[in-house]
């Protein structure tokens, strides 16, 4: 096997990279539950701690990390259908390109407002 | 017009590592890639090495990796490849290079062979032939233009990192048959597929329909196989 160069990169089209998207927006989403699960089980161990806890997230950084997580979440969702409607739907494969677009206008549309709002919340105080 | 082409070059009898040389090559815009390969080989450098026979899109030798995608040399026009950049050709990924562009097709032809890729029936030989009515005949029409290029399998994300999984080739080769009205095979080779190497590897990233010189639409075809399994109804 030849070791380096290793060639270029396999330049796929939408439907390569929504996949890689997919993986990584997943992992992130794992990692997010893990905290989230460990720090609201906090709750029962003593709500001081828990409100302690969550207060600490009450600063910018958490803020823009937040904005990450809902566009994660929210690619990570639509995709998730245009997947199922892919194996499930006769005529998915044939479409999944409209479906990609699909998924990203509802992105948008959701993403932009949230946004807006979300960042006034947290830098308007 | 002159054009540059970046070949990764690799022989194992000299180096062991693969490196990239450009040529420049006089070509028209409406030569293929094959055509600069030839030029290449038989007025600069003999030992550049690929697989071509028919060199019209029919044979599937020359399945290679042209500007990063993977697509026949003798189907890939010069001037569909934004010739002022340079031209780059790797071989396809996921199989072991053999030499240049040349890569051990065996994993490749065992997959295919795996599926039973011919028509299984058991009684009595008709006297005449299997008599098929047209509808029957569409719904397998796609997968009988495959030329076995590999050009699909080695597109596949899931094939690079897992050289178990049968790969787009082998389920259009056993979608052929599955959805062959005339065939008694179907149920061994649905259960073939059914393996953790087998459909349920795919993740329709759609590489291979993509990358398939007969426009076969591989996905769609991995997708009735998977629905097939599902609902156990072909």
């Amino acid at each position: 096997m030849p070791s380096k160069p290793a060639g270029t990169l396999y330049r796929g089209r939408e439907g390569m990279w929504s996949w890689v998207a997919h993986r990584i927006t997943g992992v992130g989403i794992f990692f997010f539950l893990l905290v989230h699960v460990l720090d609201t089980a906090l709750v029962r161990v003593s709500p001081h701690a828990y409100n302690e806890v969550i207060g600490t997230y009450k600063n910018p950084v958490v803020g823009l990390l937040e904005v990450g997580l809902v566009a994660a979440i929210l690619f990570h969702a639509f995709n998730g259908i245009r997947l199922i409607l892919i194996d499930f739907w006769a005529k998915g494969p044939r479409y999944q390109r409209q479906l990609m677009i699909g998924v990203g206008v509802i992105w948008v549309v959701l993403f932009v407002p949230f946004v807006i709002r979300h960042l006034t919340h947290v830098f308007g105080g | 017009m002159d054009v540059k082409v970046k070949i990764l070059r690799y022989n194992p009898e000299v180096v062991d590592e693969a490196e990239w040389k450009t040529y420049s090559v006089t070509l028209q815009p409406t030569d293929r890639v094959l055509d600069a390969l030839h030029k290449i080989k038989w007025e600069q450098d003999g030992t550049l090495t690929f697989r071509r026979s028919c060199a019209h899109g029919v044979c599937g030798s020359d399945a290679m990796r042209i500007n990063g995608r993977n697509r026949l040399a003798c189907k890939t026009l010069i001037k569909d490849l934004n010739p002022d950049k340079e031209i780059t050709v790797e071989p396809i990924k996921g199989l072991t290079v053999l030499k240049d562009l040349v890569v051990d097709m065996d994993p490749f032809f065992e997959a295919y062979r795996a599926v039973m890729p011919f028509l299984v029936t058991s009684g009595h030989e008709p006297t005449r032939e299997r008599i098929q009515s047209q509808a029957d005949r569409d719904r397998f029409d796609d997968t009988t233009k495959c030329i076995l290029c590999a050009a699909c399998t080695t597109s596949c994300p899931v094939f690079w990192s897992d050289g178990q999984y049968f790969g787009p080739q082998a389920i259009v080769g056993a979608h052929r048959f599955i959805f062959d009205s005339r065939d008694e095979g179907t149920e061994q080779r649905l259960e073939i597929l059914n393996d953790k190497e087998g459909v349920w590897r795919c993740r329709t990233t759609f590489n291979c329909t993509d990358a398939c010189p007969r426009g076969i639409e591989v996905t769609k075809a991995i997708q009735e196989v998977k629905r097939a399994l599902i609902f156990r109804r072909v």
